[in-house]
């Protein structure tokens, strides 16, 4: 299982990546988001994948038996992906914005700040 | 109970709060603004003072026992970094009275400045590293917001790259954390020092710091991940523009700093190594930049990627007194560069530009002006007896110690181009007479009120340069110490974690 994920997200990586590479900025952003989701898949995979086994404590004792999930990255997950909601849509506005000013969706075009 | 560690950053969260309350009201909002940031700087000085005093204070979120709540820990770097952060945000704040227009502060612009000081702030205290990277995104977001107030074609430009590369580098940063956790299991620095130390895996120890160094590297501005600081900063307006000049990449530097004493320093052979390169090209190729500019907030901004390699430098060299040269730099910078924006500010309300070509003849109408320049330029380009000739002094004679000739060969040659480029904005913009064509008049005028309330914060960080040149030995003694609880990780664990005594995940 660990396996398949770890392509998985590799997959997600590289087409981040390659959709950060174009020159459309609506492309950017879509490449800005499979980058964050990879990531935050990877954080959730880190610990390994525990399946049908919550971390809870039964009744008169101090510790789970066997192996249970570890909950932590799981919180961690869950806040990175606020986080990058948030960001995100940060994103997407600006990049709306940035069409309606410089009227051009293309990295090529926006040269202004550079020289 | 330790409350000055978390009141640093209660502060500015709280007076953002309160700000937002009062969204319609502006002299309110200005009110808040001054109060928070003057509470906010005292405050820190008191961490400092107490931190210098009884050593490293900790403190658990929630009483949860270290390894599994989150810390805030207050060594002498972090509690050093949180008064300047208090000065630079006082001082923004003076400044930003005079010169940030009412469309911008209609928009949040102080709210926002607070949230910023408060996300700046917690990542100097936090003593967990996913909660840094949380902090890092609140001044993150914070800047984003602040950064494309105004939203000129220019700002939506430049904030497009900054904020592309600034969440690439938090996503790296994001997964570096991730894998992090899966190698020790644990958030905690101070323990996940403890445990890399016991870990034969050196492959993949050397992987992490790398990621670190690259997420790290990007906040910092360092060579050759600086390109999106001098395509934004010089957007926004230009209170803006001082405060992520003084704040935001020694936030990465910090973050360096922290983790590479900490956390990586177990084989500085190959990771230092790079740090030493990383660094001497950061100079090299951020001034050389700045010689090409005439734009006086592009050369400026230049200037601050030159300036971070003199700091990391501190860092590569990883030698007592390289790191007493990095912690010094630090504090002499900060101050350093946030005047220099201050006057470009200043200069553009005068004379409604920031292109050298334009300007000129400013010694002749404002010759007060021109001295509160020269201090903090004088400074940058370290002619003694001002802060930036300590700061270089110890740099340089740190990195000959180490025999390091070509990086020392670079900082000097980069110390003569800085004065270049300095003596290029002297020359420009206050020797030479008004050219024709330029000067459009301010609009409005510029009232003599108005002047006085620029000038103030310009003063008065000009005053604390002076006072770190003519009077360097206790700030000094400060680095020194500092330095010496970041070659002595064993503090810093002991601190938080208690007494080596095991504990079981």
């Amino acid at each position: 299982m660990e396996s398949l994920m770890a392509i998985a997200i590799g997959i997600l990586f590289a087409a981040a990546i390659y959709m950060m590479l174009r020159r459309s900025i609506v492309k950017l952003v879509i490449g800005l988001m499979l980058l964050s989701n990879a990531a935050n898949l990877l954080i959730f995979v880190t610990a390994g994948m525990t399946r049908g086994a919550p971390p809870l404590v039964p009744q008169g004792l101090t510790a789970p038996p066997g192996i249970v999930a570890d909950p932590l990255p799981q919180a961690l997950v869950l806040t990175a992906i606020v986080i990058s909601f948030g960001v995100l849509s940060f994103a997407v506005v600006l990049v709306r914005r940035a069409w309606e000013i410089v009227k051009a969706d293309d990295l090529d075009k926006m040269k202004d700040t550079d020289t | 109970m330790n409350p000055q560690i978390a009141l640093p950053i209660l502060i500015p969260l709280f007076s953002g709060a309160l700000s937002l309350v009062f969204w319609r009201s502006r002299a309110v909002q200005r009110v808040i603004a001054v109060g928070g940031t003057a509470a906010l700087l005292l405050t820190s000085l008191w961490l400092l003072v107490t931190v210098n005093r009884d050593g490293i204070l900790v403190m658990h979120m929630g009483s949860w026992p270290a390894p599994f709540g989150i810390s805030l820990v207050a060594d002498l770097l972090g509690a050093i970094m949180v008064v300047l952060t208090g000065i630079i945000g006082f001082a923004v704040a003076l400044f930003s009275l005079a010169t940030v227009g009412r469309g911008h502060e209609a928009y949040g612009y102080f709210p926002l400045m607070h949230l910023l000081l408060a996300g700046v702030a917690g990542a100097f205290l936090t003593g967990d590293i996913f909660n840094l990277y949380v902090w890092f995104e609140v001044m993150l977001v914070a800047s984003f917001a602040l950064l494309i107030l105004g939203s000129e074609k220019a700002q939506m430009e430049g904030a497009i790259k900054y904020v592309t590369l600034n969440l690439v580098s938090s996503v790296i940063f994001l997964v570096a954390v991730g894998l992090l956790y899966g190698m020790v299991g644990t958030l905690n620095m101070a323990d996940i020092a403890r445990r890399l130390a016991t870990l034969e895996n050196d492959g993949m120890v050397d992987v992490l710091a790398m990621m670190f160094m690259v997420a790290f590297g990007i906040k910092a501005a360092a060579f050759p991940l600086f390109f999106w600081l001098p395509a934004s900063y010089h957007t926004p307006p230009v209170a803006v523009s001082a405060l992520f000049a003084g704040l935001l990449t020694k936030v990465g530097v910090y973050a360096l700093f922290r983790v590479f004493t900490l956390i990586f320093h177990h084989s500085p052979g190959y990771t230092h190594e790079i740090l030493l390169w990383g660094a001497g090209l950061t100079m090299l190729s951020g001034v050389l930049g700045a010689a090409a500019q005439f734009e006086f907030r592009r050369i400026l901004s230049f200037h601050i990627v030159s300036q971070i390699g003199y700091m990391i430098l501190g860092l590569a060299l990883f030698t007592p007194l390289a790191l007493i040269g990095g912690v010094f730099y630090i504090m002499h910078h900060i101050i350093v560069k946030t005047n220099l924006f201050l006057v470009s500010g200043i200069v553009h309300r005068l004379r409604g530009s920031y292109d050298l070509k334009k300007l000129g003849g400013l010694y002749k109408s404002h010759p007060g002006l021109a001295v509160l320049f020269l201090i903090p330029a004088l400074s940058l380009a370290g002619m003694p007896p001002l802060s930036g000739f300590f700061a270089k002094f110890i740099v340089v004679r740190a990195a000959i110690e180490a025999e390091a000739y070509g990086v020392t060969f670079i900082a000097l040659l980069v110390g003569l181009l800085t004065l270049y480029s300095m003596t290029k904005i002297w020359a420009e913009v206050f020797w030479k007479a008004t050219p024709p064509e330029g000067d459009i008049v301010p609009f409005p005028a510029v009232s003599q009120r108005e002047l006085w309330l620029m000038s103030a914060p310009a003063v008065g960080l000009a005053a604390c340069t002076l006072l770190i040149g003519l009077n360097a030995e206790p700030f000094y003694a400060l680095a020194e110490a500092s330095a010496a609880e970041l070659l002595t990780p064993e503090r810093y664990i002991e601190a938080v974690l208690g007494k080596a005594e095991e504990t079981t995940p």
